[in-house]
């Protein structure tokens, strides 16, 4: 079967679909798109999380057919989706001239990578990943910056428990979590800061 | 394998009585688990998420009618004060993105003994709308379940929502597993005071085939409270009635050995989620009797 849906902002249109498949598998294997990555494909290790209508979900476990008509944001799109959302409250500090222009570029821009990375720049938490050493192996990171993204959006002023909650769906064998605790609090410290 | 992908709730039920082994899903946190491993290749899937209604929930006299696809987050966020105890079991689903999509009509339609919501609902009383090309019928809580993974529902039926009586009394929820987030049911357990029927109801997950009711162990506690006088008179539980509530519990469970756990560890378990719950919901109980003199 078809599919149609959007991923980061843009039209896409996946073929030959099965009708058993998970998102997870269109967005990877049909699109190009490996961020979201697969392990545990039943929903426990958070590794795919994607925002399927602006909610987190585990791409494994829902069924491709289920997005038809629907907006998927995945990692790769996690930098342009973050930067939209900063202009669109004023914070950003970007002239809605410069948006614009931006914007037009995103949309235009054919990398080949199908969507990934038109521009070179992170997003405030993937930054604070980096600058914070939360990413290690980096398998689980993915899903952990989708995850965290979202909670910042909904609760810019989060305490421990509130970061523990919300990333309670996405393992890390690696880390220990501490430093993705102290990731969240730095992305949350500069957003509230305006950085 | 076909996929289904009814526009209206008409269409789905036309869709099943013309398709009676269509698997539908909803939030799909049961169904593709099991398609990802094999485990089941069904003829035809029907997709339920283009069917509006079943997302929304409405707040009546007497009772809250949830749709069947309701995801577990919107219970948290808005029906905590009419459903504490299913609330509070909702909270205890897996994790934030499997809450965002999966629901209460998915617990009941996997009917696993396990899920999560089962006690909530045996203890608050509920009924499961299900409807078919046929009509449409309500099916007690307590005869919904009818064997491991096995539900009261006809092959042409599905479930269009589940109707739960708005709690008249606290409500507590409690659940064993190795940690907070991501864990199946070692064993879970449910309660609800009903002081307007002078009644307490229970619901057991995980330690029989199907949810079950401690119906002995009810019955003894709504006897001993009428006899103390509990309901008016608000006085502390005497441990004794809590132990003997707690066993009737324990005695309630059929429960196996698995990886999770032992059946002798489910039974004891159960019994101090039992006197636990009770504890809790009574202190709350006392505390609005008594509100000006707070939890003594």
């Amino acid at each position: 079967m078809r599919v149609n849906f959007t991923v980061n902002g843009r039209p896409q249109e996946a073929d030959d679909v099965w009708e058993g498949e998970s998102l997870l598998y269109v967005l990877r294997e049909r699109l190009g798109l490996p961020g979201s990555k697969n392990a545990c494909e039943q929903g426990e290790c958070g590794s795919c999380t994607v925002r399927l209508d602006g909610v987190p979900v585990c791409s494994c476990l829902v069924a491709a057919g289920q997005v038809e008509g629907r907006e998927v944001v995945t990692v790769e799109g996690l930098a342009d989706y973050a930067r939209q959302r900063s202009c669109g409250t004023g914070a950003c500090g970007t002239s809605p001239d410069e948006a614009r222009r931006w914007q037009a570029k995103g949309t235009d821009s054919g990398t080949g990578q199908s969507g990934a990375f038109p521009h070179a720049t992170l997003s405030p938490i993937q930054q604070a990943f980096i600058d914070a050493g939360a990413v290690q192996c980096g398998f689980c990171t993915p899903g952990l910056l989708v995850a965290a993204d979202e909670m910042l959006e909904r609760n810019p002023n989060p305490t421990d428990a509130d970061i523990r909650e919300a990333l309670s769906g996405n393992l890390c064998r690696c880390t220990g979590y501490e430093k993705i605790m102290d990731a969240v609090r730095l992305a949350a410290a500069r957003q509230s800061e305006g950085v | 394998m076909d996929f289904l992908r009814p526009a209206s709730w008409e269409e789905a039920l036309a869709a099943k009585a013309e398709h009676p082994t269509a698997v539908p899903i909803a939030g799909g946190t049961d169904v593709m688990v099991e398609i990802n491993f094999d485990h089941r290749r069904p003829e035809y899937l029907m997709d339920l998420g283009r069917i509006g209604e079943l997302y929304e929930w409405e707040v009546g006299e007497d009772g809250v009618r949830l749709g069947a696809s309701v995801p577990y987050t919107k219970i948290m966020e808005n029906l905590r004060s009419e459903l504490p105890g299913l609330a509070l079991a909702s909270h205890t689903v897996a994790s934030p993105q499997i809450r965002n999509r999966g629901g209460v009509g998915g617990n009941l339609g996997t009917a696993s003994p396990a899920g999560d919501a089962h006690p909530a609902l045996l203890a608050a009383g509920a009924e499961v709308e299900a409807q078919s090309v046929r009509g449409s019928r309500r099916i007690p809580i307590d005869e919904f379940y009818t064997g491991v993974k096995r539900n009261a529902l006809a092959p042409d039926e599905l479930i269009r929502a589940v109707h739960i009586k708005k709690a008249d009394g606290p409500q507590q929820y409690s659940k064993v597993g190795t940690r907070n987030a991501m864990v199946i049911a070692v064993c879970a357990f449910g309660l609800a005071l009903h002081p307007e029927t002078r009644t307490v109801r229970t619901g057991i997950g995980s330690a029989a085939p199907t949810p079950v009711r401690a119906r002995a162990a009810e019955e003894f506690l709504n006897a001993a409270l009428e006899e103390g006088g509990f309901w008016d008179n608000g006085k502390i539980i005497t441990p004794s009635v809590a132990k003997q509530f707690a066993d009737l519990c324990s005695a309630a469970c059929n429960p196996i050995d698995d990886v999770r756990g032992t059946a002798s560890y489910r039974r004891h378990a159960v019994g101090v989620m039992a006197r636990r719950t009770l504890t809790w919901t009574w202190e709350s109980y006392r505390g609005t009797r008594h509100a000006s003199e707070g939890a003594a």
